[in-house]
């Protein structure tokens, strides 16, 4: 149902075309398809500009990706706080545009914030971030003292 | 009603793979449409623009490589993008371009000359 709301919300000329129904067909088929977990969290109705985040973790690294697209490198803000990691930026729409007349309009502009708490310590000097493809990649390597240590066991 | 039943058998037939439909912009100038589409892992060499008479499919094969370890949590998706539009007619689409720039592709579709507003000067 999220997605029907979009819909509508858009409030637009009348387009006739046949195309238009195409869509609205693979939009309900997407709503099927989709867990609604997932479509609650895409709906921006609800929740603002909540972009898609990935967290892996390895026994040297952890690994996160958020996707993106169509920022600038310096709209993005990275920063780690008491070991959590906040990503926030603020997606600018195209000036060239703003005398257009909007026809459809489904991309989230403006700000979006979020933090993930890290389970383990993280060597904040050591963390590298990447932007390509609309996708922020952040490797953040493991502190020493919080990598797994083998304790030998002696047995006398 | 005819043709858009054979539209449509079209579409699902392509789908022997799950696509996702990315989320576009469309806006109309006096000169023409722009249409910008988010498909965020989407490079230029993923693209893949194809006209057809009145219809425009924008295909996006995303490149991305799996994280190493195990998932903390995982959101993104791993399908390709895929959406056709129906073209107005006075799009002129010999020029048609396309540019990508971070997994966003723009789209202009410039109206064709003749149906621009023009005036006529009287002698």
């Amino acid at each position: 149902m999220n997605s029907l709301a979009r819909w509508q919300r858009s409030a637009l000329p009348t387009w006739p075309g046949f195309g238009r129904l195409t869509n609205l067909r693979d939009e309900i088929d997407r709503l099927f398809e989709v867990p609604l977990a997932e479509l609650a969290r895409s709906s921006q109705l609800l929740s603002g500009w909540t972009p898609a985040f990935d967290v892996y973790e390895d026994k040297d690294n952890f690994y996160v990706r958020a996707e993106l697209p169509g920022m600038r490198k310096e709209d993005i803000d990275l920063s780690m706080h008491n070991g959590s990691l906040s990503i926030s930026g603020e997606r600018k729409s195209d000036d060239k545009l703003k005398e257009a007349e909007v026809y459809r309009a489904e991309r989230f502009f403006g700000r979006f914030q979020r933090t993930i708490t890290l389970p383990t310590q993280v060597a904040v000097e050591k963390i590298k971030a990447q932007y390509k493809d609309g996708i922020l990649s952040v490797t953040l390597p493991k502190a020493e003292e919080a990598k797994p240590k083998h304790i030998d066991v002696k047995v006398s | 009603m005819n043709t858009t039943l054979q539209k449509e058998s079209r579409t699902t037939n392509d789908r022997t793979q799950q696509f996702v439909s990315p989320e576009v912009n469309i806006y109309e100038t006096q000169d023409g449409y722009v249409l910008e589409a988010e498909m965020p892992g989407v490079s230029k060499d993923g693209l893949e623009i194809t006209l057809e008479g009145t219809e425009i499919t924008i295909t996006g094969h995303r490149q991305v490589e799996p994280l190493p370890g195990e998932a903390l949590f995982h959101e993104s998706h791993n399908l390709d993008y895929r959406r056709v539009f129906e073209l107005d007619p006075a799009i002129d689409t010999a020029k048609v371009s396309a540019r990508v720039d971070q997994g966003v592709l723009t789209l202009s579709l410039p109206k064709s000359e003749r149906v621009k507003p023009r005036k006529i000067s009287v002698d």
